[in-house]
Formats: C-alpha cells, structure tokens, sequence
C-alpha cells in the first residue's frame, strides 16, 4: 500500500492531467499536462488598488479609519506622547470596575448583572517591550509585564483587567489593526485573554487599503498575526450583532500623532 | 433592417400574442420581419434538464435555420425571450462542441453574436426607447433572472415602459427574485416553486398593479398561473404586445392572461 | 443518536429531517454520513416548507445578511477586480495543486510543524484521535471548521472517549441540540433566540437559571461555559481558511474570539484542511481578505483573522500539525467542468441569495454543504447519484454574488447531465424513465420545423377542459402544475400558423 501523501499526489496529478490543464487562466501554456511536470504559475489579472488615493498617516486615512472603528463599536482616543500616559491611566481603571470573577456560575454579563469589582484597583499587563513612558503615569495601577521568556500564566493573565499593546499596521477602508506578535505587541495570548484592549498605533502606521498592510506584512511573514477589527463579536443568534464573546469585550484604539 | 424573428417553442405554441406583437412594433418602427420557418426551439430545456445529448439536434437546427444571419441575409435575429437568448449565447456553442461539433459550435458561436432579446434589439441596435406607444394602465415589471443576470439587460425594459404613454409604471418589490419556474424545477421541486411564487404573486399584488409584464412568457405563464388561481385579477402581458399598443390600435388586456380567447387582444394590423 | 441501519444504499439517507415538529430541542440528529443524510431534496424541502417558524427564522435572517453584503460591497470601487484576481488565483491554484502542496508541506515543515495527509475521512480522524491520545487528554476544543464537520470528525473522537467541544456559539447551539449545521456561516441559522435559550437551559449545566432570550445574555453564557476550557485546554483542533504555499502560514477567519482561543491557548493545535485552501503567495491574501469577510458577514472585515507559520517559540501551541484532506476532492478535481467548485472560499454569500435556499433551509439538502455550493460540491465528492444538481431554479443569484466568479449554474446544468448519463446506465426508477422518454420525443419533435408545427398544435386539445381562459385541473404529470397554478388556455392558432394566413394574404 502506498503512503496516503504519494497516493493525493498522484491522485491529483492523474486529475490534472485526464482533464488537461486548460483549467489554467489565460497565459497558461498548454503543454503542462502531464503529470509531475511544474507548471509556471498563470498570470492573474491584478486590476485592483495594491492602494489608496491618500497618504499612510494622511488626515483622510485617519478620518476614515476613526469611522471604521467606531462603527464597530471600537473606542477611539487620539493623543500626543506627551498625554498619552495620562490618557493610558485613564483608560485602564475606568473599564477595570466592571471586571468580575469571569467563568464562575454566578457569572453574568456586566450589561445584565453588575456585580462587586473582585480588586478594587486595576491590574494591566504589558508587553515587555512596550515603550515605559507609557506606562509611566499609571499611578494606582499594578503593571505586569509579560514576555516570550517569562509569560503570565493563562491564569494570571485572567487575573488582570486589561492589556496596553502597540501595533504593526492599522488599515482604515476596514477599521483594522493588525499584531505581529513582537516585543511592543506581545505574545497572542497576551492581548487575547485580558478583557480590555488598549491598542497604541502611531498615526503614521494607518495606510489606507488591506494591500498595503498585506505587502508590510509580508516582509516578515512567519510572525504570528492578529488582524483585529473591533470588539470580538457574534451574530450567530438571529444574525444580531453581539459585541464582546471570547475577545476582549472592549477595544480603545489609541491613535497616537 | 431585415430582422429574423424567433418566436420560442412555448410561444409558438401557447402565447402567439407575443411574437405577433414582436411583428407588430417592428413593422411600425419600419423595419422588414421574416420568419423563418425551420426554426423549432432553442434547446435550452433539454440542455437546462441535462439531456444534452438530445439536445444536440435540437440546437443544431435552431442554428442552421438562423445561420443565414452570417451571409447577411438578415441583419439581425430577434428573440422574445430573455432566457432563449440566454440558451442561445451562452449554451448552444458549448452543448456542440460537447458533442464533438466544432464548426457548428462555432457557427453556433457567430449565429449567437447576432441573436438579441427585444429590448436588447430595440434600445442597443434600433437606438429607440420611445417607440411609440399607447398603454393607459397601471403596470408592474418583474425582471426575470435569465434577462437581469445571464444577459444583462439592466434597466432597458423599464426604460422602453416609461416611454410608452399613459403607462404608470409601479415598482415591484423584491423584484429581483426569482418567481420559482426554472423550467422542470416547477414540476420536480413543484412544493418549493409553489413557494417563491407564492410570495412572488403576494409582492406584485401589492403593486396595485392591472397588469404584471415581463420579457418571457414562461415565467409570465408562471406568475400569470399563480395569478390566476389566487384570483388576483392581474393580466400577465409580454413586454412587445404592451409596446405594440397605440391610440389606433390598442391592446386590451384581456381576461385570462391577455385574454387569449377573446378578440380583445387581437393586434390590428 | 445514530443507529446504523445497514446497507447504506444510494438513496438510503438516514436522519427524522427537517421538519422533527416545531418547538422541539432536539435537532435532526447526528448522520452516519456528513455528506448524505436524511430524505429526498424534494421531500425534505416540502417538509421544511411546511415549518412556518424554520420559514420565518430563514427568511429574516437571509434577507438581513443579504442586505449588509450588498451594502459593504457596494463601497469597494474595485470589486469586480478583486472577483476577477481571486478566481484566477484559484485557477491557477488547482492547475499547479500538486507543487503548491509540497511547497506549502516543506514551509510548514521548516518552521516546526508537523504534515499528515489524509486519503479520506475514516483517515483523517484516525491522525487526529492519535494525537490527542498521545497528548493525554480527553477533551479538546474546536473551532468552527467545514473540514471537520464533512469528516464526522465530533463523533469518530467520542468513540474514543475524546470530547470535543464546539465553541463557535452557534456550533455549539448545534452541538448542545444534537442537531445539524444549517448554514455554512451561520450553523444555528434555523433556531431563533427563543429556541437557543431553551436549549441552553436544557443542555447546558452551568446556564444561568434565569437566562432571557436576550441575543447579548445569550452570548455570554456561552463566554462563561467556554472560558475555562479554554483556559485549561491542552489541544485545539481548528480549520483554515487559506494556507499560503511560499511562506506556510495559515490563517483563520472568525469573529467571536474563539478561534484565537483555540490556536493560541492550547500546547497543541491540529488543523484539519482540505487540500484545495491553498493560495500560492501571502501577497495573495490581499485579494481574499477582501473578498472573505464582505461576502460572508457581510463586513468590512470580521473581527478577528488570526495567522501563523508552524511554531513561534514562546507564543502560541509548540506543537502544530496540520492533516491536508483529500475525501474526494482529487475527484472533484478530475472534472474539468466540476472543478470550480473547488475555489470556494466557503463565505455562503451564494445560500444568502439563493431563493431556494431561503425558503426550505440548509437541512433539506442533506449534506454538511446545503445550498447552491452543497448542490453542486456534494454529489461531486460523492460520487453518487443525487437530486441535488435538480434543487436549482438556475436563476443565476448565486454567481452573481460569488466572490471567486464559480459559475454555479453551469455547472448545476454539467450535473444534471452526469445525472442523466448515471440513470441512463442504470435500470432507472420509473420517474426517470418518463423523463427520459419524454425528452426523447421533444428532441425529435423539436429538432425540425415541420414536425414543430404539428407538434405546437397538439396543446390546441386542452381547450375543450378550459374554462373563463384557464385550466385548473390536469392529470398527472400536469398536476404537479395544476396543484398550485393555472394553465393557461392554449390558443386557438399558433404562431405559425398565423404567420403563414397572413404571407397567403399577402
Ligand atoms: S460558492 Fe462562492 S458564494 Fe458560495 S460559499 Fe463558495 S465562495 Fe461563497
């Protein structure tokens, strides 16, 4: 019996070459029926934008990524580096309040049931790479910094109320920001598991199309991607939009210029 | 122009009102019809049923009756029917050459280029919206699926009805959804196409409308079907017999579907 | 729930249907097999056609979606370019399958990652079972994934002993109900809140006791039963969307936060994709995450997109294997006309339009892959004969909004073809045989205007039983018509024959 991976193979190739490959888009060359010949890729016709009209950072890219983001019920500040830390501070304790003890059965939706804060002053965790003026400010507030070398336990992670990371790229046609994972950013786990998100993008990272995030991206394409459009959301029930399931139940995207 | 005039198996045999409306308007607008009378259907039944081996000598004397099209003999083939165009652009060539008949596929191919539905004919190559038309009554348009996606004729049948005067034009809701004929799809999911026309019949009611027009009388016998047993009182009318209607010779709607019985439909010639 | 009956015939399709009474929890019930199940299409439809409740539960949520896709994809200026680069990539993925494979296997490969591949389902739930028995656990979570869904990968893990927990919320719905996905996107599309909140109440432990119907109050206590298993999960089992030949990365599209759950929490993630998800560039996801999200959601992009390349140290599961599945898509591949079916990207845009679909629901169709790309996907995968390529009014809706341009009528009216040669070799029930009869005459009666012309005459006869212009009544096979509409009264004279009175006049 052959292995399963040379018999697909063959099954495939014996598909493509019973059926010649005419299958293949205009500039195909014929002759590459047969099996276990390499075919050159066909050329796809790319008559779309590779990107916008305006300017990555332009005020017209930002305006419409701040509708984006709005519209999808992200919570949008813009700041300068001299306020951001105070602005930083603000954040985190004001959502931390309604932090519960997630996964008990007593638990209930903040919007149904508001129960007793489980700690009465935030905890935020940080990636390890993360810029410390930000977190200079956040008096009151317990930092703790995680990294690829000493992670936060599953656990803990769930211990605390929020998350400050960086960015890699934001695009605004769709109201995204995407993670690569680095030291600014953080393990996955990091701004996955804390319930509120606050996301720092400089203004200059906000190119306006997904092809131009797509190509900056795709110079190191290995590193692990979070593409975050808003809250986590579901419209599994009578397609109603529910935000806030698994995710984060509240993002700040901070635009900082 | 010379234009060749193929009238359809279904109305041939069940709504001759339409392809006489078709000679009707043309002549009016001056130009010379001919039919040719080889001609029997388009083959799209069987083809759409997945017979396309007995579609094979269907099509292929559907295209050696209209090939003279090619020569020159006419200008132009003319068909009232947005589906039969349909069979006959973007099906006809492919069942040919599934067959093993390349040159007929590609006579097939050349016939097709010159093949175009009425409104394609009138608004594209006539160059006419106004064609001069009489037709006081309130009328709704259902744009069947074969005209809006497998042709395209987008907004030029309602163009042609605006221009027709004394005609009210009512917006149909839900317009571009299928009325559930899809040819045997009536008989071998009868309860589903019950269904959508059902729902069909319910949006056009609503119109307000006396008289329901469409491209195609096989979703007009559909609808007119439906509308008939509901007991709506609306008259399923082809879109030629309302654009051959004028002050001198008006076209009623009739009773039954454009009352067919009566002489109230009769278009004077 | 299932109990095999025996001999699995061509048109023993097991399961109670669609129409298991309004109001009951318990859903169709788990099939033996994913990809044909339950009645007849004809029969199943007419009994979900029957359920006012499944109608309206359909028809809202169709027409909601319907309206959000037509809105986000109305404000791309280049649209139709995105449709025309994302077919062609498919194209081209399927003419150079075998190398993109191999590539796409060495990347994973070099970066940490461990490939299996997968003749068939009974194959592919085998190397899964094995590693989770190997990581020593009993329990995984999953991530909605179409893949594993056609594989009955649930039920092969449960006869291990291995439970696998569906956290996408409206798998999970399905999942808690016994029941079948009804919606390629929205598995639970035929249960409104009312029925979700009952079957949570029902089937779910740690559901509040006082749980509204409330959509929001609904979601969070799946957040709450979810969290801690996915906290403590040790292996994740997902699908993908796209995997990228020249980089290895694989991504998945969702919006809930379950799918990050599940390919970042656990030390192990299993990702189950058939072979044809390919795309050859990460370039190449540009053209997709456009498509992807605006045609299935309805958005301009979904919530969440996560990627990864085998393993990154010190972020996410340490172990990745990924199982590339066959189970009859080489044979899909083998026909050329078929083949198309192969680029989709699995966003429902066609189930949303399609006007079938709207009215009888995805269990009619039997097959994990309900509406025009079930139609035309699953009797491809199968072999079998199927009423399915019939379950079409080829209205077209469904290539229209296609983000990857398959045309899925054509290829519905290849089937039926396929059909038509299968009964032909076969015996054939007696209904076939009519058909088949009956298209033979038309064919000759049709093929040649003289003999048209005395055929066009013959339905002059049913005048005698008209009555006011209409016939309201006819024997079978008329009747199917009759049932529910009128015939109108043929004409006195046909066309012809009028055109030829007049050239005599002339
Ligand atoms: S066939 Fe096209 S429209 Fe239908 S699910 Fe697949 S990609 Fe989407």
């Amino acid at each position: 019996m052959t292995d399963a991976r040379t018999e697909i193979l063959s099954r495939i190739r014996g598909a493509l070459g019973s059926a010649d490959s005419s299958a293949g888009a205009a500039g195909t060359t014929g002759a590459a029926g047969t099996a276990g010949v390499t075919r050159a890729p066909s050329v796809v016709p790319r008559e779309y934008r590779s990107a916008g009209e305006h300017a990555p950072g332009s005020d017209a890219v930002l305006e419409v990524l701040i509708d984006r983001l709005v519209d999808y019920k992200a919570e949008v500040h813009r700041t300068t580096p001299k306020d951001l830390p105070r602005l930083l501070a603000r954040l985190i304790p004001q959502r931390s309040a309604e932090r519960q003890v997630v996964g008990s059965s007593d638990y209930r939706s903040p919007d149904v049931l508001p129960t007793t804060p489980s700690t009465p002053r935030g905890a935020v965790v940080v990636p390890h790479g993360i810029d410390q003026a930000w977190v200079s400010a956040m008096g009151g507030v317990e930092v703790r910094t995680d990294s690829r070398e000493a992670p936060l336990s599953a656990a803990e992670l769930d211990e605390v109320d929020a998350v400050v990371t960086a960015a890699r790229v934001a695009v605004a046609e769709t109201g995204t920001i995407v993670l690569d994972g680095e030291a600014d950013q953080g393990r996955r786990a990091v701004s996955l598991v804390p319930d509120v998100h606050v996301c720092v993008v400089r203004t200059d990272q906000v190119v306006q199309t997904v092809p131009e995030a797509v190509r900056l991206l795709g110079a190191d394409p290995e590193r692990p991607l979070t593409w975050i459009s808003g809250p986590s959301a579901t419209s599994d029930i009578e397609l109603e939009r529910v935000e806030g399931v698994h995710g984060p139940r509240t993002l700040h995207v901070v635009l900082l210029s | 122009m010379r234009i060749a005039l193929a009238a359809t198996c279904i109305a041939d045999a069940m709504f001759p009102q339409a392809p006489r409306a078709v000679v009707t308007l043309l002549e009016r607008l001056g130009h010379e019809v001919v039919f040719p009378a080889g001609q029997a259907c388009c083959g799209q039944m069987h083809v759409n049923t997945g017979y396309l081996a007995d579609a094979v000598p269907v099509v292929q004397n559907h295209v050696r009756t209209f090939a003279p099209v090619t020569d020159g003999e006419w200008d132009a083939v003319v068909v009232p029917s947005g589906s039969c165009t349909g069979s006959i652009r973007h099906q006809q060539s492919m069942v040919l050459e599934r067959a093993g008949l390349h040159s007929e596929a590609r006579a097939a191919a050349a016939v097709a280029e010159l093949t175009y539905e009425l409104s394609e004919l009138l608004v594209d190559v006539l160059g006419v919206t106004d064609v001069g038309a009489w037709f006081p009554h309130r009328v709704t348009y259902h744009p069947t699926c074969h005209s809006l996606r497998m042709l395209g004729v987008g907004d030029k049948p309602e163009r042609l009805l605006r221009a027709v005067e004394g005609l009210e034009l009512a917006p149909l809701a839900e317009a571009e959804g299928c009325c559930g004929f899809g040819g045997t799809f009536s008989l071998k999911n009868a309860e589903t196409s019950a269904a959508m026309l059902d729902d069909k019949v319910a949006t056009v009611v609503d119109t307000g409308a006396e008289v329901l027009t469409a491209g195609d009388w096989s979703c007009l016998m559909h609808i007119g079907g439906g509308l008939s047993r509901g007991g709506t009182g609306v008259r399923p009318m082809h879109l030629a017999e309302i654009l051959a209607s004028t002050r001198e010779s008006p076209v009623v709607p009739g009773r039954h579907g454009s009352g067919r019985s009566g002489a109230t439909t009769e278009v004077a010639r | 729930m299932s109990t095999f009956l025996g001999m699995p015939a061509a048109r023993d399709r097991r399961g109670p249907g669609p129409d298991a009474a309004p109001g009951t929890l318990s859903g169709v019930g788990r099939p033996e097999d994913p990809l044909h199940w339950g009645a007849s299409f004809p029969d199943a439809a007419k009994a979900a056609l029957d359920n006012g409740q499944l109608r309206r539960n359909l028809g809202k949520a169709t027409s909601t979606i319907r309206t959000k896709r037509a809105r986000v994809v109305g404000e791309v200026p280049d649209w139709e370019a995105l449709r025309d680069a994302g077919s062609a990539v498919k194209t081209d993925v399927m003419a150079r399958l075998p190398e993109l494979l191999e590539e796409l296997e060495r990347n994973v490969t070099a970066r940490g990652g461990v490939v299996h591949w997968a003749r068939d389902a009974a194959e592919a739930n085998r190397i899964v079972a094995d590693l989770v028995r190997a990581r020593d656990t009993d329990e995984v979570v999953k991530v909605k994934s179409m893949a594993t869904q056609e594989i009955g990968l649930n039920e092969a893990l449960a006869e291990e002993g291995i439970a696998a927990v569906e956290t996408d919320l409206a798998e999970l719905i399905v999942q808690l109900a016994d029941d079948m996905p009804s919606h390629i996107l929205v598995p639970a599309i035929h249960r409104n809140r009312t029925e979700i909140r009952d079957i949570f109440l029902e089937r779910m432990a740690d559901a509040p006791p006082d749980l509204t119907d409330v959509p929001r109050e609904l979601a969070m206590a799946a957040r709450a039963h979810l969290r801690r298993k996915f906290l403590s999960a040790k292996v994740a089992i997902s699908g993908a969307n796209f995997a990228v030949a020249d980089t290895g990365t694989l991504a998945v599209v969702e919006s809930e936060g379950n799918g990050r759950m599940c390919l970042t929490m656990p030390e192990t993630l299993i990702t189950v994709m058939g072979i044809e998800k390919l795309i050859p560039t990460f370039d190449d996801l540009e053209v997709f995450l456009q498509l992807l999200p605006r045609s299935s959601t309805g958005e301009r992009m979904n919530p969440y997109t996560s990627m990864w390349t085998g393993v990154t140290p010190g972020d996410g599961p340490q172990e990745f294997h990924l199982v590339l599945l066959d189970n009859g898509r080489t044979k899909v591949l083998a026909d050329e006309a078929g083949r198309a079916a192969l680029h989709c990207i699995r966003c429902s845009a066609c189930l949303n339009v399609c006007p079938v679909y709207e009215r009888v629901g995805g269990h009619a169709y039997g097959s994990v892959y309900p509406g025009p790309i079930g139609a035309i996907l699953t009797p491809q995968l199968t072999g079998e004969e199927s009423d399915l390529p019939y379950a079409s009014t080829l209205c077209g809706a469904c290539y229209e909004v296609c983000p990857v341009k398959i045309d899925i009528p054509s290829i519905l009216v290849e089937l039926r073809a396929r059909e038509v040669s299968m009964t032909a070799g076969s015996a054939g029930d007696t209904a076939d045989r009519v058909w088949s009869a009956a298209m033979k005459a038309a064919s000759f009666a049709m093929a040649d205007g003289a003999r048209f012309r005395r055929a066009a005459r013959v339905p002059r006869l049913l005048r005698a039983i008209s009555r006011n212009g209409v016939i309201r009544k006819l024997p079978f096979p008329g009747s199917l018509w009759t049932r529910s509409r009128d015939l109108m009264e043929p004409p006195k004279q046909t066309f012809r024959d009028w055109w030829d009175g007049r050239e005599d006049q002339r």
